[in-house]
């Protein structure tokens, strides 16, 4: 399919040109990896009078840690971020994450920034984000600004980020040098298939725990209720089966061409019974190894 | 309006004036007549229309190909040498892993990507290389086949065998 609209194209290599730029159009639209933007020229989803092609800028590539905060550039990819060797060493579940999404293919040009970016409610970025705390890092026109994760996605494909707002990086900061993660995600086979519902936990020093659950509800949902219950305590057969039962209040998963609401419901219980399990007993040191399929 | 673009397709330098909004996939087939790329799915799903940019597999469908001004792009084409098909192709032949072939680029490509950074993969790992390339004539076991039976035939590394296939 050709893609119908015409656009002016610009490859800065530098920050403030892409400042300058965006202010002369009325949709400018950032383009990294593509693998969204692409898709929406074609189907005309996105209007743009300018494509501002980010790649050529130094600043926004690479992973680094520094001071136990993790910054993923805007023009990290998923395949970048199963390669770093400091997610490897600190943050192994951001790779198990990175792992599921689409295909190679895919992971070679997509970028996690780019991800939150289109916000589609079914996006593997947002658990992770949301149980790390993350916070995103913009450049607006009044200079940059960290934004929560939890306060950055305003609903599916919707975020708060203002026309002419650039994000520059996402920040993760580490929670404990020892701590443990499980990311389970459903779906029909790997290689592209979408999530239908998708649970991040992650096990802290001190039994605490951090809940996510993606693709069932228009955001990302942080489970505090089910955090509160759990922290403090091992997670015993009886702890998990009062979980499960808190789960159907706390995500709103739909019904839609991939999954049922009910199936949703149903297999969230099982995917975070089996991904608690998997994070306590990787903090331990004996759980699967990351990157393996749970579901 | 159209845009001097220059790049290395297959070793050779490409300068073709582009317009924006041109798909890196139409360029290639319909305006420089490389035709093992193919158009699939149009969507990034199915892996048929897989090329190289710097050695890394991507979907020439959600590229534009105003982006890869500069860069070295590789396609099937590319992968033989001297006319010589590499090894993987020879087994792919030798294991009858395609029928219609429509898959075939796109699934060689991603098997090579794969074999030049790991080239003891096992099989879990090799189903997860080509988990983007759909092949609707195989069942994809003829295709796991090929790829296992280069590694485990093969006794020089086959990262070396096709490093030199990819002229990127």
């Amino acid at each position: 399919m050709p893609i119908l609209q015409e656009f002016k194209y610009y490859r800065p290599t530098a920050m403030s040109e892409v400042l300058k730029l965006m202010p002369k159009y009325k949709q400018p639209l950032i383009l990294a990896g593509g693998t969204d933007l692409v898709n929406n020229l074609k189907t005309e989803v996105a209007h743009p009078d300018a494509i501002i092609d980010i790649k050529g800028i130094k600043a926004l590539q690479g992973i680094k840690f520094n001071n136990n905060i993790l910054t993923i550039g805007a023009l990290a990819t998923f395949s970048d971020l199963i390669d770093s060797k400091i997610i490897h060493s600190k943050f192994p579940v951001i790779a198990e994450v990175a792992k599921t999404v689409g295909s190679t293919g895919i992971r070679n040009r997509a970028t996690m920034v780019g991800n939150i970016c289109s916000a589609v409610a079914c996006a593997d970025s947002g658990p992770v984000l949301a149980a790390y705390n993350a916070k995103v890092i913009v450049q607006g026109k009044n200079g940059k600004k960290k934004i929560p994760a939890k306060e950055w996605f305003k609903g599916n494909k919707q975020t708060v980020l203002k026309k002419n707002g650039i994000v520059l990086a996402i920040e993760i900061p580490l929670p404990a040098n020892k701590h443990a993660g499980c990311f389970v995600k459903m779906r029909r086979y790997s290689g592209e298939d979408l999530s239908q519902a998708s649970v991040l936990i992650l096990a802290l020093p001190g039994k605490q725990y951090r809940i996510a659950f993606g693709a069932v509800g228009p955001i990302p949902i942080r489970a505090n209720e089910i955090e509160i219950l759990l922290n403090g305590s091992d997670p015993t057969p009886e702890l998990i089966d009062k979980i499960k039962d808190l789960i159907p209040s706390v995500i709103s998963p739909i019904t839609d061409i991939r999954a049922t609401k009910e199936y949703r419901l149903h297999m969230c219980r099982i995917m975070f019974e089996r991904g608690l399990k998997a994070a306590v007993s990787r903090l331990n040191g004996t759980g699967p190894v990351y990157g393996c399929n749970l579901f | 309006m159209k845009i001097k673009t220059s790049f290395i397709l297959n070793g050779h330098k490409i300068l073709i004036d582009i317009e924006p909004q041109e798909l890196l996939l139409d360029v290639l087939r319909d305006r420089l007549g490389v035709k093992s790329p193919k158009c699939g799915c149009d969507r990034g799903d199915c892996g048929s229309c897989t090329i190289m940019i710097n050695g890394k597999t991507v979907r020439s469908c959600l590229v534009l190909a105003i982006e890869v001004d500069g860069q070295k792009l590789t396609t099937l084409e590319g992968l033989m040498q001297n006319n010589q098909l590499t090894p993987l192709q020879q087994s792919f032949l030798r294991n009858n892993s395609f029928q219609c072939g429509f898959c075939t680029p796109g699934v060689i490509l991603s098997a090579t990507e794969l074999l030049e950074r790991n080239p003891r993969p096992d099989e879990d790992e090799i189903k997860e290389a080509i988990a983007g390339n759909l092949c609707r004539c195989t069942g994809y076991q003829p295709i796991i086949d090929a790829i296992t039976h280069l590694i485990t035939t093969q006794n020089s590394s086959p990262s070396k065998e096709k490093r030199k296939g990819v002229k990127s």
